[in-house]
Parts: structure tokens; sequence; C-alpha cells
């Protein structure tokens, strides 16, 4: 008997039945409680706008793959561009109008990541540099919370009704429920010269659960920690870039308000306010835009909280975890240049082990 | 393994991929009847092809010289049944280009006659160095798929006294069990083995490393290791790529091969089970190796096992004795992480065949490639800590001195990161291609080097030449204006500005 078998092909001959699309699958399923959370929590608005965000993420990356006479629907299945416009939407306002999820959601894949050659080529987060560009064009809107407003209650949107809220804007019959965050009303109070002492007694309350005014899906702490952990599990993500990045955040927090706390917020604020834990577990452990050694995720998830720390306490917005994770990006290549992890048969620096007999 | 087992004992890099070894494993050892003719390629191991020594017509015993060693580092080539030979000439290499290869072929009788052997009577009380010249002369070579002259790594041993033995039992590759067999049916063979191999090199100890997902060979070669406390058996946890020399080192002795040494220089020497069991026969019985144990194994083989074949069979042959279900989808030669694709059957095997693999259609199936989401998979699995993701960007856009400086040099091609990646990138065919390029270019570079030394040294013998002969020309002027002025009686100079 003899036969011709094909063509060659490398070893190895067997290969994972791991793919892109169940990593992002898995992600976007580990997002789902904390952003349904959100949709009950801020009613048919947020849903909508949750819609409308990935439907134009998905748009933009189908529009730049047909620019290059590529196929969309292949690279449209593997999720990247729907897990975009979803994280997107979750650090968005949740009753913003729909302009600024399409604005957003095609500005991500567009210019965050098709420009510069498609999945695994951007050096910024796509979903942050979306956020960064909405917050910095439309800051009234970008900044618009509303109080908790449960779907079903009485007096939150129906279906119509929210659906008419995101098209056409908040009625004034609503206007009662437009509200502050804890990190934005501390710091006008400051600016004003009320120290936090006096201020944070009127300042809208925290809440670990999440019924607490804020982005879209960043409010429920403990929802974005189980899926985090659960991420974890399945070997999707490390513990390192999350811890790091909150040791970031809660080391300067501790420290400073324990010397003035007049003037700095306390640890437990600072972890459970604006998009902390969101940016910890979902979006700064982003594989595209992270280091890839275990040493590099460490300083870049401390990077990361540190600057967070920074913007939030000294600079103009109340919030700063999409610039500081946008800081961090563009030193990645940096840090993956000077911290590569040890190889066998050689010290850290890279040189052969001496022998020892 | 339990849920803690797990944390505490599994490595931190490696790849556990689904083994696939049994029910082959659990099959008893079968023995190949000879076939009609067999084909000796002359260049089954490491280092200088074997040199014929016998002339078409002649005829020949099982386990007789047919082809000698040449060169330093090099293996001969015995008869693997008796018969007469047939041809001197080319036939395909088990290698994917296919293309042909010195072999010997011999046309079996069927009698199966042995040459008359010489077993050494006690060979502990012999010296080292002749324990190392018998397995030379049997034609002993690594075959855990190195296929390493053994005598000459025994030499190296014993130069740079090497304290441990450690003799490799993990056969971390999927789908293989003829190590697994080997030491299940014949674990004397393999602890004698060792024990010569201990005497060969000076050695004071022996561990044995075997994977813990082989607990029949475990007991087995407990029992037979009983009676010598020096050879000790040290179950390791099953992960690919455990049998890698540089990774069971580690993991039996905690001692790293620093990347520009042998392993020999941090006092260990690594042999294969089956290697050690092919150095018992030469030195015990006087036998060459000619036969091995090897698996077959695949979606597409009716009946799947270890088959004791003799070298040189057609890889046909033994598809015919075990059965085919269907047209393989993909003929392999080893296991699958990094076994060789074959490209048809009609090719020999070899000492370091471990094992056929004839995949069916659903396990040659090969994912479409797609785009490096720098996920990290790869440099999590990397045994040797490398960033596979690094170097492959670089390689892509043919920045070969780039992927150099990530250690390129010191990647295995154990095909862990491959294996992980979701993305399918085929990871270690971009290594191959940069370490070949690199390899062609230090060869050009060494190539050019000399020519310009040599270019120099021929531009500066020329000039040393028209120097000399300059000088030989200038010291005659010198010596015939010498004479002349002895001659002549000397001339009143005229003053300068008057013309002649």
């Amino acid at each position: 008997m003899s036969q011709a078998y094909g063509t060659t092909v490398a070893a190895p001959h067997t290969t994972t039945t791991n793919s892109p699309g169940r990593i992002m699958t898995l992600v976007m399923l580990a997002l789902a409680p904390a952003t349904l959370y959100g949709f009950w929590l801020y009613g048919w608005p947020a849903f909508f706008l949750w819609v409308i965000t990935i439907a134009s993420a998905m748009l933009g990356e189908a529009f730049s793959l047909r620019w290059q006479n590529r196929l969309a629907a292949p690279v449209l299945l593997d999720g990247s561009a729907i897990l975009t416009g979803w994280l997107l939407a979750v650090s968005l306002p949740p009753w913003a109008p729909w302009w600024i999820g399409v604005f957003g959601g095609l500005f991500a894949t567009m210019l965050g990541k098709q420009a510069f050659g498609g999945l695994g080529q951007n050096l910024f987060n796509p979903a942050m540099v979306a956020r960064v560009a909405l917050l910095i064009s439309f800051p009234v809107q970008m900044t618009a919370w509303v109080a908790p407003l449960p779907m079903f209650s009485a007096g939150a949107p129906g279906v119509l009704d929210g659906l008419l809220i995101v098209l056409k804007g908040i009625p004034p019959a609503l206007d009662a429920v437009t509200s502050a965050t804890l990190l934005g009303y501390g710091k006008t109070e400051l600016s004003q010269g009320i120290d936090l002492l006096e201020s944070l007694q009127h300042a809208p309350a925290l809440s670990f659960i999440g019924n607490r005014p804020g982005s879209l899906g960043e409010t429920a702490v403990w929802l974005i920690i189980a899926g985090g952990v659960a991420m974890m599990f399945l070997r999707i993500i490390t513990w390192h870039i999350p811890l790091a990045m909150l040791a970031g955040i809660a080391l300067p927090a501790a420290i400073l308000h324990a010397v003035d706390p007049a003037r700095y917020l306390d640890m437990g604020s600072h972890l459970l306010s604006g998009g902390a834990m969101l940016g910890a577990f979902f979006i700064a452990t982003d594989y595209v835009t992270s280091p890839n050694s275990p040493r590099g995720q460490l300083i870049f998830g401390f990077g990361c909280g540190a600057f967070t720390y920074i913007i939030r306490t000294w600079a103009g917005y109340p919030e700063g975890v999409a610039f500081a994770v946008l800081l961090m990006n563009s030193m990645t290549p940096i840090i993956d240049t000077y911290f590569k992890p040890r190889i066998y048969g050689r010290d850290s620096k890279g040189k052969p082990l001496q022998t020892t007999n | 393994m339990g849920f803690l087992d797990r944390f505490l004992k599994t490595p931190n890099w490696g790849v556990h991929p689904e083994d696939h070894k049994r029910p082959a494993a659990d099959v008893p050892l079968r023995l190949f009847p000879s076939p009609e003719r067999v084909f000796m390629p002359l260049h089954q191991h490491v280092g200088g092809a074997a040199r014929p020594v016998v002339l078409v017509g002649q005829k020949v015993l099982k386990g007789q010289l047919i082809a000698d060693a040449q060169g330093n580092i090099s293996a001969p080539i015995h008869a693997s049944v008796s018969g007469t030979i047939s041809a001197v000439g080319d036939v395909t290499a088990p290698h994917p280009s296919g293309l042909p290869f010195k072999a010997i072929t011999i046309d079996s009788d069927g009698a199966d006659r042995w040459i008359a052997t010489e077993p050494l009577a006690d060979p502990f009380s012999a010296a080292p160095e002749e324990i190392a010249r018998r397995a030379a002369q049997a034609g002993v070579v690594g075959l855990g798929g190195a296929t390493f002259p053994a005598a000459v790594k025994f030499a190296l041993g014993k130069r740079l006294k090497v304290s441990t033995l450690i003799v490799n039992g993990g056969e971390c590759e999927p789908y293989l069990s003829s190590d697994d067999r080997i030491m299940r049916d014949y674990p004397e063979m393999v602890i004698d083995g060792a024990r010569l191999v201990m005497h060969a090199i000076g050695a004071t100890e022996a561990l044995v490393g075997i994977e813990d997902n082989k607990p029949e060979a475990i007991a087995a070669m407990r029992k037979a290791a009983a009676p010598y406390p020096e050879v000790k058996i040290r179950p390791v946890p099953a992960w690919y790529p455990m049998g890698s020399d540089k990774q069971l080192i580690q993991t039996l002795t905690g001692k790293e091969v620093p990347s520009d040494a042998r392993a020999a220089e941090v006092g260990v020497l690594v042999h294969n089970v089956s290697t050690c069991a092919a150095v018992h026969k030469a030195v015990r019985l006087g036998q060459p190796l000619v036969e091995r144990i090897l698996t077959l194994n695949g979606g597409a083989i009716v009946t799947p096992g270890n088959l004791y074949a003799p070298l040189g069979t057609m890889i046909s042959d033994l598809f015919d004795f075990v059965g085919l279900k269907e047209a393989p989808s993909r003929i392999i030669l080893g296991g699958p992480m990094m076994g060789t694709p074959l490209l048809h059957d009609r090719i020999p095997i070899v000492k370091g065949a471990s094992g056929i693999l004839a995949f069916d259609v659903a396990e040659a199936f090969v994912p479409e490639a797609g785009p490096c989401i720098r996920c990290g998979s790869c440099t999590k699995a990397c045994p040797m800590g490398l960033l596979p993701l690094e170097m492959a960007a670089r390689i892509k856009v043919g920045d070969l001195e780039g992927a150099e400086a990530y250690a390129l040099q010191d990647c295995i091609s154990c095909g862990c990161c491959a294996y992980v990646c979701p993305s399918h990138i085929p990871l270690v065919q971009y290594f191959s291609h940069a370490k070949g390029e690199l390899t062609a270019a230090e060869r050009t570079k060494l190539r050019t080097d000399a020519t310009r030394r040599l270019a120099e040294t021929k531009t500066a013998r020329i000039e040393r030449e028209n120097r000399e002969k300059a000088e030989a020309a200038a010291k005659r002027k010198a010596e015939r204006d010498a004479a002349k002025a002895v001659a002549a009686p000397p001339v009143t100079k005229q003053p300068e500005g008057v013309s002649a």
C-alpha cells in the first residue's frame, strides 16, 4: 500500500479547543451579572443605551473590515467588538442620549481598534479611548448621573418611556432624578472650600450592593468581584493586575486619609467609587494592552491604580480610571521590554547561569 | 489527582494535553513477524552517516554489521533480519521532505538466524570503558528520539564526573506508550541497563523518573529495583514536557542546566529507559540494536498497541499488521506534540522511532490561525520561560535578530505554546523557520569570514612578496653600486644648477 498524505504541517499535531471567541464569551458572561443589575437599577434607558452602544461598535468594526475588502462576519463572530461595545456601555452614564452610544461605539472600534490594524494590534484599550473621547467632547452629558430608579418601581420609566429618554433626552418631569456621585460631589465641595468632614454628611451614600448613582455597570461591586474571581478560576485572567491596581488606589488613599481626613477621602470610598472595581477586573486586564509577564503586570496594575488616585485627588476630573488605564497602556511596550520573565538556565539579566560543578 | 495536589505538585510551566495512551498502552506487546524486506537507512542517529561494509548479493545474519560508524560521533548499523543484501542505495527518508536517503535493503530469508554473540560475563568487574565500547559497537543511540550515540554520552559523563544518572521514563508525549510497555514487560532489563550505564559513567545513584499516569510501570520498576538501593524510582506529575531532559532534571534534582552548558556539567546525565534496555542487551547478550518497541496508535488504526519490530520495517507493513479503518488523514513519526509528519507510508522505521500515529479526520483537524490577542497563554506554558508571542511577532516581520534577542536559541521546540494558543498560531513553525534561517546565515557568515581571511592572507602574502622583491632588488642595487664605487674612482660632484 502506498499513498500520499497531503502537505506537511508543523508540530504540534494537536491543539486546544480554546479560541478568542470562547474567551470573549466567558468575559461577557462574567460581566453579565453586574450589567443586569445596572439594567434593573437604572431601568429601560440603560438597557437601550447598552444595545445602541454594542450595535454601533459592531457596525464600526464591520464597516472598517468591508473598507479593507475583508469579510466582516467571521471577525464579528470572535466577539471582540461586542465586548468592546459592552465595556464602553457599562462605563457610560446610564441615561446618556443615544448619540453618545453611537459616537462612542463607532469611535471605539474604528479609531480605537481597526485604525491600528484590528484585534491584537491596538496600543490603547478601545473602550477607554472612546470613553475619554466622549468625556472630553461632551463633558455635560458624560457627567449627568441619575439616582437609582429601579425597573418596575413607582415612577420608573416603562419600556416606551425608556426608549424616549434615550432618544429625546430626560423629560422635565424626571429631572429630579439627576444626581451626583460621591467623588464628584466631594470634589465640587472641596473646590468651594468645604472640607470632606462636613460635605460627606450630605454626600450621596456609597453602597457595596451598588445602589448609588454611577456608570451603567460599575456600581455593583460585589457582582464585579464575583465575575473577576470567576475569570481567575477559568484562567482567563490572573490576580496580578486586579490586585495591583486596587493596591495602587488603596495604599495612597489609606496613607493620605490618615494624614488629613478633611482633605482626602478614605480608602473604602475610593475602592467602592467610580470605575475602580470595573477597571481593575475588566478593563486593565485587557490582554492586548497590558504587559505579558507577571512582574510587568504588577507594575502595570499598580500604575493604573496610582494614576487613578492621583487624577481623582489632584486633577480636574473627579474620576480617573479611564485616563489612568490609557496612560499605563502607553507604558506597556516599555514595561514588556524591561520586565521579561527569567529564562530557564539564565539569570534575570539573561546571562547563562554559572555551572556548579 | 486531588484538587490540592494539582496546586501543589503541578509545575508552573507546560501543558496537560489529553494523553490518549490507553487503551493502546494496556494491549499486550505483540511481536511483529519478520517482514519480507527491510530497508536500513545509513543515517539513523545524530552525527556522521554509517559507511556500508557489505556488497549486493552478500548473505547476512541477523545482528551482523552492515555499515560501520564513521567519524567521532556516529553509530554502526546492523542487519535486523537474516537474508541477502539486495540493494545499497536510495530510499525515502523518514523526514517531512520525503527526499531519498542512502539505505541498505535486505531480503529476508524468513529464518531470523542470529549471528554468534559474545555476552560479557561479569560487566561490573569490567572496565567502564568496556561498557561504552560494547554500546558503541552495538549501535546503541538515544531511543527517546534524540538518537545521540550513547557511548559518546557515556564518555562525556565519565570525563565530567557525573554523579547522578537520570533514567527518563517520563514519556510525556500523548498517544505513545513504548517506554511504558518496556517498563511493564522488561523492568529487569531496564534496571540492569541503568546499573550498567551507572558503571560506565561512574555515577553513584540513578533516579528513574516516571510520570504518574503509568502506575503499572511504576509498580513493575519498583519491584525490579528493590534489590538495588542506588536505583530510585521517582514518580513525577504527568505534565508535558516532563520527558524533556531539562525539565526532568529540574523536577528530580532541582538543578537547572545553564543555557550554554550540557546537563553533564551540572553533574547529571539523562538516558531513556529504552536506551538502558538496549545497553543491557548489548552488554549482557551481546546483541546489537536491531529491534525496538514502537507504538501504533491513532483513530485510523483498527488494533492500536505496541509492536516489537525489526528496524527497517516499512510503515506500510506495520499498518497492514494492525489494520487501518480508513486512509489516515495524517501520519506522524513520534508523538503529536513534537513528531514529524510523514508524507507517505513507504518509509522504514529507524532507531529513534518511538511510535507511528495514524490520525483520522477529526484528529488531524487543524483550526485556522487567527491574530494574536496577546493573551499570554504561550508565555505561561513555555517550560523555558520564553516569550513566544514576542518572538513570533518579530519573526513575522522578518526581524530574526530581534527574535534572537528574546533567546530564540533556548527554545526546545516542545510545542506547548502552539498547543495552548487560542488563535492556533503555528508558533513552532515560526521558530523552526527562524532557527533554520539564522543557522544558514551563521554558516554563510562563517564562510564569508573564511573567504575574507583567505583573501586578506593572499593580499598580505603578495604585498610581502613584492616588498621582499623590492628589498632584494634594492639590496642588489646597493651591492652593485658599492661594487662600482670600489671599482671606479670617485667623480667630482658638479655644482647644482649647472646643466650637464
